[in-house]
Formats: C-alpha cells, structure tokens, sequence
C-alpha cells in the first residue's frame, strides 16, 4: 500500500530540496549589495507598509469585474467545447447544443459591446 | 431530455422579455437620446407580454425537462409582473427627469427584474428559483442605488445589498440541505418523496431556511429592517415596483414550495410558522405606521402589514388561500402602484422630505390627484366596493375554512388600526389648509396620470368582479 506513494514522496523531496537550494544559492554565490528598496517586502510594485483605508481608483474594480465576466465566459465555452462532439451525435440533442452556445454567446457579445461602447476598457 | 420548438412557443413571454432587453441594450449604446424611445418601448413590450400571458393562460405545460412550468397561475403572474412594469414604465418617464436619474439603463434593469420574477414565477426547480431570484435582486440593488449623488439613495442600496445577499445565503443553504434530504431539486419530486413514509429533519430545516430567506423578500415582521431606508431612500418609482411586483415575484417562489404540500398528506406543516410571521407582520406594520411623518416610511410600514396579511392565506394551507394570496397580490400591486405613483408626483426636488404635512390642502390645489390618492388610501385600508377589500376577504375566508379563527379575527383587527393611518392623509388632504412652506410643485406629467388611472380603474374592477378573477385562478 505506502509503496504507491513512494513516487509522491520523491516528488515532494526533489521540490522541497530544489526550492530550498536555489534560495540558498543565490544568497551563497550571488553578490550582495543591500539598499532599503530591495529589503523591503516585495507587493507587486505597491507600498508594503501603510495604511489599510487606502483610496484606490474605481478602474481596477471595473478590471475585476469585468475581468470575473469573461472568465465566466470560459468556463462555460470551455466544457462545451471538449464535449461537442459527443453532445453533436446525439441524436436528441444534434444541432442544438450548437445553437445554443451560439444563443449564449450572442447575448454575451452584445454585453460585451455595450462596456466597449461606454469605455469601459478605456483606462484614461 | 427532449427539446421541441413547441417548447420554445411555451416560453414566449420569456423569451419576449429577454430580446427586449437585447434590443434596449443595442439602441442604448449606439443611441445618445435613447431614453424616450426605451421608455416606451418597454411599456408596449411589457403591455404585450401581458396581454399574451392572459391569452395563453390555458396553455399549462411543463417545459425543458421539468425545469419551468407555463399557464394557469403562472401566466397570472406573468401578467402582474408584465402589467405592472408597463404602469411603473408610465409613471418613470417624467419621474426620472425630475429625479435626475435620466439614463437609458434604468429601463434596461426593469426590463431585467421583470426577466427575473417571471423565472421565479414559471420554476419548478429550485436552482431556476435562485437564477430568477438572483437577476430581480441584482436589478433592484443597483435600481435602488440609482441616484447616485443622493445620500439616502446610496445607504437604500448598500443597505439593501448587504442584508439581501446576506438572505441569499439563507435560500441557497436551506436549497442545500432540502437537495441533501431528497436529493433532488425538482418540486414535485421533492415533495413525492415527502409524501412517503418518514421525512427527515433535515427536510424541515432546510424549508426553514427557504421560508426565512424568501420572509425577508416580502418584508415579514422579523426580517424587515431594511424596508423603511430601503423605500424611502430609493427613487419613488423604484420603490413603487420593489414593493408590488417584487413583493408578488417572492411570494409566487413561496406558493412554489407551498402549493404541492396542499395536495399531500400533512398540508398544515407550516401553519404554526407562518401563523405567527403574519400575526407579528400585521401588528407590527401597523402599529408602527401610525407614527409615520414621512410618506414613503408610512407605505412602507404598510407593506409589512399586507405582507402580513397575505402569509395569512400561506398558513391556511388551501386551495382558497393560494388563489386569494394571488388575487391580494394582484390587488396591492395596482393600489400600491397607484399610490407611490403620486407620491412621485407630489414629492419636492432633490432633499425635499415627502412628509404628510406637505399634503395638506392638497384637494384645493390638485382636487384629480387628490380624490386618487384618496380612493387609492381607501382601498389600502381595505373598504369594501374596492380590490383591497376582496384580497383581505379571500385570504381570512381561506383561514376560516383552515380552522384559524383567530388569525381571521386578528388580522381585522388590525386592519381597523390601519385605517387610521390611511385615512389620516385623507384628513390631511381635504381638511387642513396648506401653508406656504409644504406648498412644493406638484409635477406636471399626462403619462404618470395615465399610469395612476390605469391603476385606478383595475383597482375599482377588481373590486366590482372579484369573483370571476377568483375563479379564473381557481381553474388551475
């Protein structure tokens, strides 16, 4: 039984030991030359440390929301599209597992036209 | 599963509703002064579903696999919903001017919200009950919040969107757990597996679940704190459509749940809940209404109350109580949309509060929209030759043949403490003098009028045949 995992446990060896030694080889070899920039906390290019009331500008919700939105899209046209062949031959499904994703996707579509249209992807 | 074109024709009306959103949305952005256009074209799309949901209300059928149900009490809502966002649409055209919210969009999510109580009203599958109930909530959080530079407007929403998604959670666990008790989602298989033997606890639970989460969509006594900020702080002729329409979509998902437990074994499960949700509903609305200055908080304390006294019929648990909770509905809808109709008339620009006082001597300086308002307050209170007064009939009727006498006797009475309230705005309107400082303008609007007439007139008809109504939703 425990012999089925001993491909696991090498697996999570070979990661646990390969992560730990880049981390100390660079530390061990590389040149060190230290500022407080690069000891700070790296968050993306933001600040670290501060306040957590901070003001932030009404486009990055509208990037996440609309960001949430097609991404819904892909979870839907994804499955549809590894099973359309099966759902194709079907005889009692046949034309209309195409027409209706076609259906979904014109009404997304128009959604989609409707932020271009308003600026919604306009970042000024 | 099957699908056939005829099940296409069954959903027409949704179907109707869906491309009229699809079509909003492209005259919209390719169109600057859409607005006109939009408003009229959703009150003649929504005056056309109507009429055709009445003209294929002997169509019943069950379609996409079990997943909807079409005809009879469904297509009666239907054409609620249908004919009351055409008088909402009538009454918003000038409204939205006033109010500054003059966007094409504001027709687009009624359009949506009336998409989303139609596939509330038509489920027989508790995942269509959520998507409905999800796409009518989201419009209203965002119609609610529509004013976007008004304070209050802004609270209503956040308000409204806080404790409703807060509710969501309710419904989707109780849908949860019934799925985990029968493990099914479809409505009468749920309840034919109820019907057998032992019914697990989990069962119960879940239901719970479901009734308090839909309690606090129609604004039940317990789970009504967000409905007085939520109505007054909306635009009015938002508020006029959550508290009709939206209050009728909620309680066709709870006839969904409660109408195939009429049928089986043990039919008063739930009687001792809603008994006491409607005893709290009425007393409480109506006892807190009497110390209302502004108008809105005052109708909306009211809501409560008919809330109140619809889940009256729910706890009768019969077939007299189902049809008069559809015709109450039908009756509050057309009142309430005719009364919040010219509140949006009357109330002043901007901050201006829509206190009682402000109505004063309104009979000298508008006598039309003074008798309206009057006629409309008369059937709230539920007076006889009007609908108010037959939704309130049927429903203590369907309580009195369910053995619940003191419900009945209850609900009375507390409709004699409502008249109070109502009929203190008629005093106010005919017999106090107006003084400068509430004399604010009242809004010059020919289509808000047609809207508050329309409304009129199918109160008074109501109220003249109930009983053909009555039977027709009987027929089912």
């Amino acid at each position: 039984m425990i012999e089925t995992y001993i491909p696991l446990f090498l697996v999570f060896g070979f990661a646990i030991i390969f992560a730990a030694g880049t981390v100390m080889s660079s530390g061990l070899f590389g040149p060190q030359r230290p500022n407080e920039e690069k000891l700070s906390t790296y968050e993306s290019g933001m600040k670290p440390v501060g306040t957590a009331f901070e003001r932030v500008s009404i486009k990055y919700y509208l990037v996440a929301m609309l960001f949430i939105i097609f991404d819904l899209e892909v979870i839907f046209v994804y499955p549809w599209a590894v099973q359309f062949i099966s759902l194709y031959t079907d005889p009692a499904i046949g034309t209309h597992a195409f027409y209706s994703m076609l259906l979904f996707l014109v009404v997304f579509e128009i959604g989609f036209l409707y932020v271009y249209k308003k600026g919604g992807f306009k970042w000024d | 599963m099957n699908l056939t074109s005829t099940d296409y024709l069954n959903i027409l009306p949704l179907l109707l509703v869906g491309a009229g959103i699809l079509i909003s949305l492209t005259v919209e952005m390719y169109s600057k002064k859409s607005v006109g256009f939009l408003s009229w074209f959703s009150f003649l799309l929504h005056l056309l579903v109507a009429y055709y949901s009445l003209y294929t209300v002997n169509n019943v059928s069950s379609v996409f696999g079990g997943m909807m149900g079409t005809g009879g009490t469904v297509n009666i809502f239907y054409f609620i919903f249908n004919f009351g966002a055409a008088i909402v649409a009538l009454l918003s055209m000038d409204y939205i001017k006033k109010a500054e919210i003059y966007f094409g969009e504001y027709y687009i999510l009624l359009q949506s919200a009336v998409l989303g109580m139609m596939l509330m009203a038509s489920a027989t599958d508790l995942v269509m009950v959520f998507i409905g109930l999800e796409l009518m909530s989201i419009c209203f959080y965002v119609l609610a919040g529509f004013q976007r530079k008004n304070v209050r407007s802004n609270e209503a929403s956040l308000k409204y969107f806080l404790l409703g998604s807060f509710t969501t959670g309710f419904i989707v666990y109780g849908m949860a757990l019934i799925y985990g008790a029968s493990g099914s989602l479809n409505i009468q298989s749920i309840f034919s597996m109820l019907s057998a033997e032992s019914t697990p606890i989990l069962f119960y639970v879940g239901t719970l679940l479901f009734i308090i989460g839909f309690c606090f969509k129609i604004a039940a006594f317990p789970f009504h704190m967000w409905v007085p900020d939520v109505y007054q702080g909306a635009p009015t002729s938002v508020t006029a459509m959550m508290s009709t329409i939206g209050k009728a979509a909620a309680f066709s998902a709870l006839l969904l749940i409660m109408l195939p437990l009429i049928g089986s074994k043990n039919p008063q499960t739930f009687t001792p809940l809603f008994t006491v949700l409607s005893a709290a509903s009425m007393i409480f609305g109506s006892i807190v209404a009497l110390a209302q200055t502004d108008i809105k908080r005052m109708l909306a304390y009211s809501s409560i109350a008919h809330a109140g006294y619809m889940l009256i019929g729910l706890a009768a648990a019969n077939d007299t109580g189902a049809s008069g909770i559809v015709f109450y509905l039908a009756a509050y809808a057309f009142m309430n949309l005719g009364a919040f109709g010219i509140v949006s008339l009357i109330e002043g620009n901007g901050d201006t509060e829509g206190t009682i006082e402000s109505y004063a001597g309104l009979s000298d300086r508008n006598p039309l929209l003074a008798g309206l308002l009057a006629l409309f307050m008369f059937t709230l209170s539920g007076l006889p030759p009007f609908a108010g007064f037959f939704g309130k009939y049927y429903v203590f009727i369907a309580s009195l043949e369910a053995g619940n006498v003191w419900i009945a006797v209850l609900g009375a009475l507390s409709s004699a403490i409502s008249a109070y309230f109502y009929l203190r705005i008629i005093v106010v309107m005919y017999f106090r003098k107006s003084d400068v400082a509430s004399d604010n303008i009242i809004t010059e609007s020919h289509t808000s009028l047609l809207g508050i007439v329309i409304s009129a007139i199918l109160v008074i008809m109501m109220g003249l045949t109930p009983g053909s109504i009555v039977r027709l939703i009987n027929s089912f």
